[in-house]
């Protein structure tokens, strides 16, 4: 048994590192609006940072078929994962699958900076693993109820960017969005908490910002 | 057994099982299981046919990884992954180079195109490589070794990394060839119970009714070990190949395979 090759020789390391991508990963319950938020961000981003994105479906291809549709990133540059039944094992227990389609990415496009990685929607406990994702967004939904924040779990308290999403159905289920951004703040220990509407904000500024200032970062620690 | 053998036996190795049904989902589909006698009689079926073949691969990269292993100097390791880092645009004939000489059949790409002829769904063929793939990345980073190194360029198919995975953590032949098995058994056991709802105790008595002949299968499976590599068996199941087909063109569904 060799030990010649130790973890350096890993190309999966967590910490960002010279020559690859950031990996952001986005997360949430069903239907919170994580592909709806990739598409903004790549909408908003795809001029100025070389970017690619995989989804993680539960049962069919749809959000990847989705983000094609929409044309927000060529083909070649949007890769579909699937997870097995379980969403948040593809993400935290055992990340191959993924780790596979982010590889791919970047051998196709070597000068790769940001690939975002939607998880299928899952429970409030589903944390991306660091061993692949580098960031992540945890993206609730107002109309899920404005306890949840209050509910706290790993991706609300621990998201590196908690994103509440919908305000602007908010009137509509009697959901009070003070309450959901001081609930949230208390658990997040300080962390960023974004309130958000794709609605009357399709380009998600402050959340596209937010993602720049970050893969700024990274690349500036890598070099 | 060992308790590397048993980490590398354990579902929990992050290595990509389970996003695979192993057969399991396609059989589900086509209406061939709905409980658990019939889950019983496809594992069953699935056994000891290419659940058999898998083993056999196994044990014989075993055999065939262990002689690496002792043939390779410090010096040799040295030049190898030179050798595979810098081919990796042509991946077959450095790991070809890599392994030139050893093994009773030549190198790790003849034994790779062993496991090919014996896979003939493209569907299954394309599971497994990328199940080996997986394998690889988990195993070099719980063990690391240049016979494992020397597996990247080739990304070769599941058993032929479990073959070798198992001797790098200390295993032999029969011991490569157990692992192989119960992966066989228990991954497509565990999708069942998601995919059905099925009684997951009901599940697992029937999984230890099994013990018996998935020990049978694991020693005639190690009996190939040191043979000639064409004459690793070769048996086939029709149905799972076209049930694989089907799935891999299916609009929903939960596994990859
Ligand atoms: N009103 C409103 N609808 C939104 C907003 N963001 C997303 N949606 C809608 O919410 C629905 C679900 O959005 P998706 O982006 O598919 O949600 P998701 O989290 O990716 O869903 P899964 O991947 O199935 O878990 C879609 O119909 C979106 O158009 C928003 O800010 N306001
Ligand atoms: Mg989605």
């Amino acid at each position: 048994m060799g030990g010649h090759f130790g973890h350096g020789h890993d190309v999966h390391d967590a910490a960002p590192v010279r020559g690859r991508a950031l990996r952001l990963g986005i997360g949430g319950p069903v239907g919170s609006g994580k592909t709806a938020l990739t598409a903004a961000l790549c909408r908003a981003l795809r001029d100025e940072l070389d970017l690619a994105v995989v989804t993680n479906d539960i049962y069919t291809t749809e959000d990847a078929d989705f983000l094609r549709r929409e044309a927000v990133l060529s083909d070649d540059r949007i890769t579909a994962v699937r997870t097995g039944a379980c969403p948040h094992t593809a993400i935290r227990d055992d990340i191959s699958a993924n780790l596979d389609a982010v590889d791919a990415l970047e051998a196709r496009h070597p000068g790769l900076e940001l690939v975002i990685i939607e998880s299928g929607g899952d429970n409030l406990t589903a944390l991306f693993s660091r061993g692949l994702a580098d960031r992540q967004i945890f993206v609730l939904d107002v109309a899920g109820g404005d306890d949840v924040p209050r509910k706290g779990g790993l991706g609300v308290a621990a998201a590196d960017l908690l994103v509440i999403n919908k305000t602007d159905l908010a009137p509509f289920v009697g959901s009070d969005l003070d309450l959901m951004a001081s609930d949230a703040a208390r658990v997040r220990d300080g962390r960023p908490v974004v309130l958000n509407s794709l609605r009357t904000d399709p380009a998600a500024t402050e959340i596209a910002h937010w993602v720049r200032a970050a893969v700024g970062a990274a690349h500036a620690a890598a070099s | 057994m060992d308790a590397s053998l048993l980490l590398l036996a354990d579902a929990r190795l992050p290595a990509g099982a389970h996003a695979h049904s192993g057969g399991v989902e396609p059989a589900v589909t086509a209406g061939a299981i709905t409980d658990v006698p019939t889950l019983l009689a496809f594992l069953h079926g699935r056994l000891t046919t290419s659940g058999l073949v898998t083993a056999a691969l196994a044990a014989a990269a075993n055999t065939h990884a262990t002689h690496e292993l002792g043939t390779r100097t410090p010096d040799a390791t040295a030049s190898n992954t030179i050798a595979a880092h810098t081919h990796s645009g042509c991946g077959r004939r450095a790991a070809a180079n890599v392994a030139a000489g050893a093994g009773v059949g030549g190198g790790w790409e003849v034994l790779d195109g062993e496991a090919d002829a014996r896979t003939p769904s493209p569907a299954q063929r394309r599971a497994s490589r990328a199940q080996g793939r997986s394998l690889l990345r988990a195993v070099r980073a719980a063990w690391p070794s240049p016979v494992l190194d020397a597996l990247v360029p080739l990304g070769p198919h599941h058993p032929v990394v479990l073959g070798a995975a198992t001797a790098v953590a200390g295993g032999g032949p029969r011991e490569a060839a157990s692992v192989a098995v119960f992966g066989t058994v228990s991954g497509g056991a565990s999708a069942a119970v998601r995919l059905l709802g099925l009684d997951p105790l009901a599940v697992h008595a029937a999984l230890a009714g099994l013990a018996d002949v998935m020990d049978a299968v694991a020693a005639e499976a190690a009996g190939y070990a040191g043979r000639p590599w064409a004459e690793l068996p070769a048996a086939s199941a029709p149905v799972l190949d076209l049930d694989a087909e089907r799935h891999a063109r299916a609009n929903l569904r939960l596994f990859e395979s």
